[in-house]
């Protein structure tokens, strides 16, 4: 054997455009099908009607109407979830890092159930959702604040572990108030709340949200695309990061909320969708290596498209039933992930 | 008096309870070539440290072309002095080219062409890579080159950072001796560098060396040309060991005559 082991050649260039285009069929595809199962000639008719503006009232365009939206947010969540993942685990040196793992969810979750248990509407459940992550990330960088505000901040050992602890007790807080939610709400409620809790995009959404989330997603994504290259460098050792210019403190304090912000948002949308953001950037890494500025966009698509993907199956495999997304990501997930581990 | 572009005024750095170096003075001017000699222990990689502006100093400043090191921001030191450490920290796969290439990040966004990170940033990489003997490594994943290979493509990322200063830890202690000799030869060879390096080898520091500052590890501290410094009288008390020094072809050997019972 050649002795001389050269890293492949990434196929950077074309990973992209091939997972845009991937994309591109999910979003067609999730419009397709489902309990109601339309041609993709009327489809892209009522599509055009509608960018028109006109108010055609087919079976194709109430499909539209219904489907579109919450395609766009099936996309908006899996994106966020991956690019918190991905976030994560380059900051943290952690490969099981996870959006969840700094108990920001956590947070929201406790949140939303109280919500669902005192019977407030899907808005209400979201703004508590919103609130309650917003809450567990002033916690974790109020608990968290010497690994994070240190001076002689690249010397200091062990403050990854010092934030990863942190995030992981505020999780385990949030799960023990939520059971406790979870023991004293009334019987009615709870299959709400099991829905919730699994992630799921059955929630009626408005086209205005949809895009409002889609947009967030661009945003925080394109946020963290600017400290993509001190990522990089952070990943070969925080104190020659420094050295070479990086101010890894300012880095990391800025990436921290970010991953907050994108989970607290996927999480308002979508409830505790389970997963995505673990396994996005592990299959994606894979592919293309380590550069920063790859993973992050590509672990993005891709969980935006295992999250269609996983809503489409989950609404189309037992119509009229519909199945929580969050239980679909896992069991469409798991075998790609385990399929991966076992190649060479 | 040239202006010294490296200066500690009264610095004193602590590990824990011990005081390593206590009220240390010392000015460096451009172009000289400092060792850190010491016993292990002594605070070699600590004071390296501090000098990088990475650990704050327990009294006393550090001045970085006359102005102290906590007034200068994370870019603009990073123009000035860059610091080559002996561990590495190889998580994920990268090619060795793609390592020294980060030491650029400084000039990220530089528009004209002598400094920039695209072409000639690659090219100037390579260079750093030659003159290191591991150009020949640069598109190895850098978590399979040996330590000594590893060493030199780190050695070439602190040349390709482009700095004044460059502060060296154990720059050769994973080099075969043709590599010694010819690292410390490329190093001394760019004049308009200067060099503070912890070295454990006498005889490589005598041979690098303008100058040396002897750590004894208890806050005392003696700095000065190395002709002066590096001397048999001084190193036997501060390595608590027998050393000699012998002329070999005119130039100056130490040698450990330090017992070891038969």
């Amino acid at each position: 054997m050649d002795a001389t082991v050269r890293l492949r050649e990434l196929p950077n260039a074309s990973f992209l455009p091939m997972l845009i285009a991937a994309a591109v069929l999910c979003l067609l595809a999730a419009l397709r099908f489902g309990s109601v199962e339309v041609s993709t000639g009327a489809l892209l008719h009522a599509l055009v009607d509608r960018l028109r503006g006109g108010q055609e009232s087919s079976v194709a365009a109430t499909v539209l109407a219904l489907r579109l939206p919450r395609a766009l947010t099936g996309i908006a969540v899996g994106g966020l979830l991956a690019l918190s993942g991905a976030l994560l685990q380059s900051l943290l040196r952690n490969p099981l890092a996870d959006p969840y793992v700094l108990g920001v969810s956590g947070g929201a979750s406790c949140a939303a159930i109280t919500a669902i248990a005192f019977g407030a509407g899907a808005a209400a459940i979201a703004l508590f959702a919103a609130g309650g992550a917003f809450a567990a990330m002033l916690l974790l960088f109020l608990l968290a604040h010497r690994a994070l505000f240190a001076r002689d901040a690249p010397l200091e050992q062990g403050r990854d572990t010092a934030i990863l602890l942190t995030g992981v007790m505020i999780a385990s807080l949030c799960a023990a108030a939520l059971s406790l939610v979870l023991t004293l709400a009334p019987d009615g409620r709870l299959r709400t709340m099991v829905f919730w809790l699994l992630g799921d995009l059955s929630g009626a959404v408005s086209m205005g949200v949809a895009m409002a989330a889609v947009f967030s997603w661009l945003l925080l994504l394109s946020l963290g695309l600017r400290d993509a290259n001190a990522l990089n460098l952070m990943l070969g050792g925080e104190v020659q990061a420094y050295t070479q210019g990086v101010a890894t403190a300012q880095v990391r304090r800025r990436l921290i909320a970010l991953t907050a912000v994108a989970t607290g948002v996927a999480v308002a949308l979508a409830g505790a969708v389970g997963f995505v953001g673990f396994v996005a950037p592990h299959l994606v890494r894979y592919f293309v290596g380590t550069n920063q500025r790859v993973v992050l966009p590509a672990a993005s698509l891709l969980g935006a498209i295992l999250v269609l993907l996983a809503d489409t199956i989950g609404r189309s495999i037992a119509a009229p039933l519909q199945l929580p997304v969050g239980a679909l990501t896992a069991l469409v997930g798991v075998p790609v992930f385990l399929w991966q581990l076992q190649r060479p | 008096m040239t202006k010294a572009l490296l200066a500690c005024r009264g610095l004193d750095v602590r590990y824990g309870e011990r005081w390593l170096v206590r009220c240390l003075q010392l000015e460096i001017a451009q172009g000289e070539r400092w060792a850190l000699v010491g016993p292990n222990g002594a605070g070699k990689t600590t004071l390296l440290q501090v000098l990088a502006g990475v650990r704050a100093a327990d009294g006393g400043a550090v001045e970085l072309a006359g102005r102290p090191l906590d007034r200068w921001s994370v870019e603009e030191l990073a123009a000035q002095r860059a610091l080559v450490a002996d561990r590495w920290f190889d998580p994920f796969g990268t090619r060795a080219l793609d390592t020294v290439m980060a030491a650029r990040y400084r000039f990220r966004g530089a528009k004209h062409a002598t400094s920039g990170n695209g072409q000639d940033g690659e090219r100037l990489a390579r260079q750093c890579m030659a003159a290191m003997d591991c150009e020949a490594l640069a598109l190895r994943d850098v978590r399979q080159l040996s330590r000594g290979e590893r060493q030199r493509v780190a050695l070439a990322a602190g040349l390709a950072q482009q700095s004044a200063l460059i502060l060296l830890d154990e720059p050769i202690s994973h080099q075969d001796p043709r590599h010694q000799v010819q690292v410390l030869q490329q190093l001394s060879q760019r004049k308009q560098c200067t060099y503070v390096g912890a070295l454990h080898d006498i005889n490589a520091a005598a041979r690098f060396a303008t100058h040396a500052l002897l750590l004894t590890g208890d806050g005392s501290w003696h700095a000065g040309a190395s002709h002066s410094v590096l001397t048999q009288e001084h190193l036997s008390p501060l390595f608590g060991t027998e050393i000699v020094q012998v002329l070999v072809d005119s130039q100056r050997v130490f040698v450990s005559t330090g017992g070891i019972p038969a």
